[in-house]
């Protein structure tokens, strides 16, 4: 996906702060996501990204600074990293949420069919597979025609295969339906892949950030994943 | 992605008799037959210990008389009202204090203070109180099975996976839609646990109740024999409570069998 120039901020976070307690694990975040712009959040484990994706989610209340939305608030969906579908219903009820309305039912099925998984509409989750499980949660994801879709590891319990599969699906749908994508990752492949900015947290903040790079040459995917790495564990530091 | 056929995962299991099936009857029925042996061959003494045969004939005969069918009858209405009542205040305390913490800490303390008493040392409080008549035995059960079905729905409640309730609440669903199709369905499975034991402290309780404050009744019938050392009633007496038993359990396990399908096709797949 590419940034065009005439996008519009479609959020603006600054002097984001979050603490438990004593303990500070976000401070001074300051960013602006584009509208349609597929953005990566890297860094070491435990360095506060997927609590600065649950901020946006809104799913904790952040401790300093202001979250804004130029525009109205978009529909925000989360696409965590666990699939969390209900082992009782089956895989449209899962997307549906057991709601009879025709339109829904409708779209579900769209969905579903987007998601390659149409066949099977009437299986529990424990009849899948964890690729599958996880193309359900996507489907579910866009029922509701996110603006924002916030991705927490989806991908980090499957396999490569099914990893890079994923990967395509995710790139493919969410241009398809141009979605401002944030996607959490500890893999920095996967951001190089996958975003067209990745933004390193670190120390509790945003220290630098990468363009993408020209996602059908591996060549440069690889050099950009080496210098996200290198800005990961450089203990000096690098560019603002 | 892996390529696993929806086909496969349903693919239905050729019919043939289930042998499975019948082994759980092999010990009653090897039972019933030793008995009758025994009985036959004077191995055991008749007026001490009836054979099968003769408590068959007194279940007949006291059936002819229609006074079978009115004790199992007003037993069976004790055992579901007193179900009934206390399965639901149980069922209501713990959905409460499941999802309110102000309820919670107002009431889980005296409920698990209260859940320590054995309910049957109730008795004589309850007789004096209101009574030996249906009132009473009806608290009894009611007594009886409320906590149960308390504590079960409560942990069944408190159990739920936080982050089920997280997605929801993420993806709009409304307060009741979370209760309804998050929270009740993940509780089922203990809350059903608890039912199928509150079923069996209900006919305990309906026993000891029947037995030491009644006229009426299977309990009834067993003390009434007691004094005309009628033994084949009060052996009758014990296979009726345990038939009935067994079909409550297996009401309750098609309950599950009902309620829990979706466990059914995860047993399937694995």
């Amino acid at each position: 996906m590419t940034t065009t120039t005439a996008a519009q901020p479609l959020l603006t976070i600054n002097d984001l702060g979050k603490q438990y307690g004593p303990k500070v694990v976000l401070r001074d975040v300051n960013l602006t996501i584009q509208q349609g712009e597929f953005v990566a959040l890297v860094g070491m484990s435990g360095g506060g990204k997927s609590t600065l994706l649950r901020l946006i989610a809104g799913l904790e209340k952040m401790s300093t600074g202001t979250l804004t939305y130029p525009d109205v608030a978009p529909v925000i969906r989360v696409m965590f990293q666990d699939d969390r579908l209900l082992p009782w219903m089956t895989v449209r009820q899962n997307i549906t949420f057991k709601r009879n309305d025709a339109a829904l039912q409708a779209r579900s099925q769209k969905m579903l069919a987007r998601v390659g998984l149409e066949k099977w509409a009437d299986q529990y989750p424990a009849q899948l597979s964890g690729g599958q499980k996880q193309r359900v949660a996507l489907a579910r994801a866009l029922m509701a025609k996110p603006q924002l879709l916030l991705l927490d590891e989806p991908l980090g319990a499957l396999d490569a295969l099914t990893r890079r599969k994923m990967q395509d699906l995710i790139l493919q749908v969410c241009q398809e339906e141009q979605l401002t994508t944030i996607l959490v990752t500890h893999d920095v492949e996967e951001a190089a892949r996958m975003a067209d900015r990745t933004i390193v947290i670190k120390d509790g903040t945003n220290r630098y950030a990468e363009k993408g790079p020209d996602k059908d040459d591996p060549a440069a995917v690889g050099v950009v994943a080496d210098q996200i790495l290198h800005d990961i564990i450089d203990p000096e530091g690098g560019p603002a | 992605m892996e390529n696993v056929s929806p086909v496969a995962a349903v693919t239905p299991k050729k019919k043939k008799m289930n042998w499975n099936r019948l082994l759980p009857w092999v010990l009653p029925v090897l039972i019933i037959g030793g008995w009758q042996l025994a009985s036959s061959t004077g191995f055991l003494a008749s007026k001490t210990f009836p054979s099968p045969v003769a408590v068959f004939q007194d279940g007949v005969a006291l059936a002819q008389a229609g006074t079978l069918q009115r004790n199992i009858a007003i037993s069976l209405y004790r055992a579901t009202m007193g179900l009934l009542i206390g399965g639901s205040i149980g069922f209501a305390l713990g959905v409460l204090n499941g999802v309110s913490k102000l309820s919670r800490n107002l009431t889980d303390t005296s409920i698990q203070m209260l859940r320590t008493i054995p309910h049957l040392s109730l008795i004589p409080l309850v007789i004096l109180a209101i009574g030996i008549g249906e009132p009473a035995k009806i608290s009894l059960v009611s007594i009886g099975v409320l906590f149960p079905v308390y504590i079960n729905t409560l942990h069944g409640i408190r159990s739920v996976d936080p982050n089920l309730v997280e997605m929801g609440t993420s993806y709009g669903l409304s307060k009741w839609e979370i209760f309804t199709k998050i929270i009740f369905p993940g509780a089922l499975p203990t809350i059903l646990m608890g039912l199928r034991y509150a079923l069996g402290v209900m006919w305990t309780t309906l026993i000891v109740a029947e037995t030491i404050a009644s006229d009426s009744g299977i309990g009834y019938m067993a003390t009434n024999a007691e004094d005309f050392m009628d033994m084949e009633t009060i052996i009758l007496c014990i296979v009726i409570y345990a038939l009935l038993g067994k079909l409550s359990d297996l009401i309750a396990k098609n309950l599950e069998i009902l309620a829990l399908g979706w466990r059914q096709a995860k047993e399937a797949q694995q």
